[in-house]
């Protein structure tokens, strides 16, 4: 049942990736280390790797350190509270990574509402330069990172049990010893793996340096980009992607040392915390370090007018949802500012002067627009279509069956989110190229099911872990037969849940840009290739138009994806 | 009178509309074993987190050991409480589990390591020092749970019905448990639960919550024999309830008429104060029903058997009244294998001793 998914997987992602590795060692006379020699014959390429770390290593700490409060105050709130944030981080998690960018460009723009701003408070005299520097691409970066930090640890500390921390308090823990000994350690699994996944993303970012950097923010796929896109240097191309993915294998290896790769699939939760690998020494320092922490935090609320200490011990505190209140304004109000300049005729200029429907009717009638968006529907919903196809039998093998070397058969899954999707991008346009599927929507459709199936496989387990086949032992013993119990009670439970990763793939595919990016051009290009194409040759009022239907069409596509949620948890 | 280790005057709490707890007032003497006993909903979970300071009244004064704690965290009172799914720490073995109230308390490592393993001794599992929650059973994870409790020898052990998640068999060797640890540390315990039986065999005295309020505190005694209220006839123990009119109150008891009956007999009094036409119920339990084969025309309580139950060392009979209006009545005897009525529809006569008829005050409300 595995079957057509590992053929993909080998097809579409294995060769294509080994070939470009190939590529980087092979010249036409044989095996050469040319490539490697001209790598780091000078310090430019070495510079840029760095100057990635860089950008990768702030944006994880500010991504953990900053979405941390918003999680927690996501896992202890009420339902109807934590629905509300929470719609405000998914909403933010599905807009297209082009539309922020886009957003903060226009932002910190020379006539953006920042500058308006200092200039109106009368900080600034002349509109600052916020833009192309590290500050701009840090801002971009986090932006574009934090919902999946705070996703990745919320799923961690939901699983908490909220007795612990009151535990902690009726055997002699202050508030800050309870956090710090007892919930922060067992959240620790989740700030691991929020970690891990924002760096190993931010390290394949192009869009964001792209738009919001100088030169000097020049990151390591942009440099791929460039080898394929003006030279063709296919080897020098291969020679940068097995740099980059070395460090990424080197970070997961290291990840895994410390903490084990397992606390990431989400198998294990904090309630079977398993103890950390971390030996003695560290252990003990790091234990130490926390009582510390602990008893400074006691001290200083010991400090404060008793008041203050006598309030409703479950009751998030003023300071933290203020904080994590500003945090989710950050994250959503660049796009939802994009609304007002898109119906403006005065250029993107803050404020927005006089209401237009040019813009939209500019698009409208673009074959380019509306050619991009059929092909992008129509790309989405086979992608859709293809990975559950190959994913759900993969899934049902995982859960219900004892098959050897699971965990092997999971990693090998999953491996399309841990390999850089620049370099499964070059990789497929070589084999693409050289197979003729360059500039089809089959093809395409083949390289996004690649990257959107191990989001199906991972929602279609989940899913049927919940499923209680006992059910369709009930439905049989009552007299239906095999096709009647899938038609009548297996479909319509596990119905929502299909539908919900289905649009997930659906999604992931809609706003994917990497492997468009070369697979696709003129009036074969898919949306957000249209869009960056735009988007490099001019920042237009056009752009915001198109930004602000995006916004809206993933807005409601949530909306339903978590109304089907909702319904599949409610059985 | 024993000195009040916890004493709570008019403690109120309420969520939005729904009052959690009217005001109440309860004394839990040093030493004592108080059980908190009543249906879900009624307070005593409430109780039992305002007692904790997990939760802050709305009104009222909260006093342990004579401080007023009313307004102190639960970090700064001098209590310990046994959680219902224990609340095990899953990142810390056993011993550091322990070991950690006394750590928050700032005792040297090696007072802390003598401490830990005494408490460990107490719970008779030493052998489990190193391991981690999730490698014990569930009554092993709970004798930790009351280790990590007894170790730093709280001036209150509050238990939220500890014992909820065992099977009965394990359930009833813990109860044993906990009394043995009772006794030997002489501690004041709260203990919450819902399980009647439980409640009986544990405490030195019952308080049975109902709807937020105080329905009866006493020993198990008073509240089996002596039940202020049909709430606490019911809850307690089967029980057959007859409504009846006082005719007279002397010294021994109530003279009182059957209503369905009309016929004269006696009843105990419950300890509450009754008057001469006032309307009552009369509990009598279903071991104090005599039960005889009855032959059509025989005077007195008369009715068919409608089922024989045999569950273990009891039989219950159920029998349905020929009075109109009277409820179905449950008898129950050691079972036996020759009972002597036993065929269902026969004909059976039903009696009772009169110092086994309890008078209840029929106060409408419950």
């Amino acid at each position: 049942m595995g079957g057509p998914l590992a053929l993909l997987l080998v097809c579409f992602l294995v060769y294509p990736v080994g070939q470009l590795l190939l590529l980087s060692v092979q010249n036409d006379s044989g095996f050469t280390l040319a490539q490697y020699r001209q790598l780091f014959a000078s310090s430019v390429y070495v510079d840029v790797l760095l100057i990635t770390l860089k950008i990768s290593l702030v944006t994880t700490l500010v991504c953990v350190v900053t979405g941390y409060p918003i999680a927690y105050l996501i896992s202890i709130v009420g339902k109807d509270r934590k629905a509300r944030l929470l719609f405000f981080v998914l909403l933010s998690f599905w807009t297209s990574f082009l539309v922020r960018a886009f957003a903060w460009v226009v932002l910190l723009g020379r006539n953006g509402v920042i500058n308006k701003l200092l200039l109106s408070l009368g900080i600034v005299s002349t509109p600052a330069s916020l833009l192309y520097n590290f500050g701009s691409v840090l801002v971009g970066m986090v932006n574009a990172l934090l919902p999946l930090a705070v996703l990745t640890m919320l799923s961690v500390m939901e699983n908490i049990d909220r007795n612990l921390p009151r535990a902690a308090a009726t055997l002699g823990a202050g508030p800050g010893m309870a956090f710090w000994k007892i919930y922060f350690p067992l959240s620790l699994p989740g700030v691991a793996a929020a970690g891990i996944m924002v760096f190993v993303t931010a390290i394949g970012f192009f869009i964001v340096p792209a738009l919001l950097g100088g030169r000097r923010e020049t990151m390591i796929t942009q440099l791929i980009i460039d080898q394929i896109q003006q030279t063709m240097n296919w080897g020098f191309a291969g020679a940068i992607s097995v740099l980059l993915l070395l460090v990424v294998l080197v970070v997961f290896a290291a990840y895994d040392r410390l903490l084990g790769l397992s606390t990431m699939t989400g198998a294990a939760t904090a309630r079977k915390a398993v103890p950390s690998r971390l030996s003695g020494p560290i252990q003990k320092g790091g234990d130490t370090l926390l009582t510390l922490l602990g008893s400074l935090f006691d001290g200083i609320i010991d400090l404060l007018p008793s008041r203050k200490r006598d309030r409703n011990p479950d009751q998030p505190g003023l300071g933290l949802q203020m904080f994590v209140w500003a945090m989710l304004l950050v994250i959503s109000l660049p796009t939802l500012l994009m609304i007002p300049l898109s119906f403006g005729n005065g250029g993107l200029n803050w404020p927005p002067q006089g209401f237009t429907l040019h813009w939209y009717e500019t698009v409208l009638v673009s074959p380019l627009w509306t050619q991009a968006l059929l092909r992008s529907l129509m790309v989405g919903i086979g992608t859709g279509l293809l990975a559950m196809l190959v994913g759900t039998p993969a899934a049902f093998l995982l859960v219900r069956s004892e098959i050897p070397g699971k965990a092997a058969w999971l990693a090998f899954i999953l491996s399309p989110i841990v390999v850089p999707r620049m370099i499964i991008a070059v990789g497929l346009f070589y084999v693409f190229a050289r197979i003729g599927l360059v500039g089809s929507a089959f093809g395409l459709i083949l390289g996004h099911t690649v990257v959107a199936v191990p989001y199906v496989v991972m929602t279609m387990m989940a899913v049927l872990r919940n499923y209680d086949t006992r059910l369709d032992l009930a439905a049989q013993s009552l007299g239906a037969r095999p096709f009647a119990t899938l038609r009548h009670i297996t479909f319509p439970i596990l119905g929502a849940g299909m539908m919900s990763s289905f649009l997930f793939a659906f999604a992931t595919s809609f706003d994917e840009l990497t492997i468009a990016l070369f697979a696709t051009g003129g009036l074969n290009a898919t949306l957000p290739k249209q869009f960056w194409d735009e988007v490099t040759l001019q920042v237009s009022p056009v752009i915001a138009a198109v930004s602000t239907c995006l916004f809206v069409f993933m807005g409601l596509l949530i909306f339903v994806a978590e109304h089907l949620r909702r319904r599949a948890a409610a059985r | 009178m024993v000195p009040s280790s916890l004493r709570i005057s008019k403690l109120s709490k309420r969520f939005g509309d729904f009052v959690a707890l009217a005001p109440t007032s309860l004394d839990v003497g040093k030493g004592e074993f108080l059980t908190l006993l009543g249906p879900s909903g009624s307070g005593k979970t409430t109780l039992l987190s305002l007692i904790a300071g997990l939760a802050r009244p709305d009104e009222g004064r909260i006093l342990i050991d004579d401080a007023d704690v009313t307004h102190s965290p639960a970090y700064e009172r001098d209590i310990g409480v046994v959680f219902q799914n224990y609340a095990l720490f899953p990142h810390m073995s056993v011993e550091d589990n322990i070991a950690f109230p006394l750590k928050m308390r700032k005792m040297s490592d090696a007072e802390a390591r003598k401490r830990t393993m005494e408490a460990l001794e107490t719970v008779r599992l030493p052998h489990v020092a190193k391991r981690y929650p999730r490698e014990l059973s569930g009554g092993q994870q709970q004798r930790i749970a009351l280790a990590r409790c007894i170790v730093y020898r709280p001036a209150i052990i509050l238990m939220d019905e500890p014992l909820g998640a065992l099977d009965k068999k394990l359930r009833d060797q813990m109860q044993l448990e906990i009394k043995r640890i009772h006794r030997e540390l002489r501690t004041t315990i709260v203990y919450v639960t819902h399980d009647q039986e439980e409640a009986m065999t544990m405490s030195d005295r019952i308080c049975l919550m109902n709807s937020g309020t105080i329905e009866q505190l006493g020993t198990p005694e008073d509240l089996y024999f002596r039940p202020r209220s049909v709430f606490v006839a019911d809850f307690l123990g089967e029980s057959n309830l007859l409504s009846a009119t006082v005719r007279d109150v002397d010294a021994d008891g109530l003279d009182i008429v059957l209503t369905h009956q009309q016929a004269g007999s006696r009843a105990v009094g419950n300890g509450a104060r009754f008057t001469a036409g006032e309307p009552i119920k009369v509990m009598v339990r279903p071991q104090n029903l005599h039960v005889e084969s009855a032959t059509t025309g025989a005077g007195g309580l008369t009715g068919r058997l409608v089922d024989v139950m045999i569950s273990g060392s009891l039989t219950r009979l159920y029998i349905a009244p020929e009075t109109a209006g009277l409820p179905q009545l449950v008898a129950a005897y050691p079972t036996r294998s020759s009972l002597v009525p036993h065929e269902i529809g026969q004909l059976v006569s039903v009696g009772w001793n009169p110092s086994d008829a309890v008078a209840i005050g029929d106060s409408g409300g419950h």
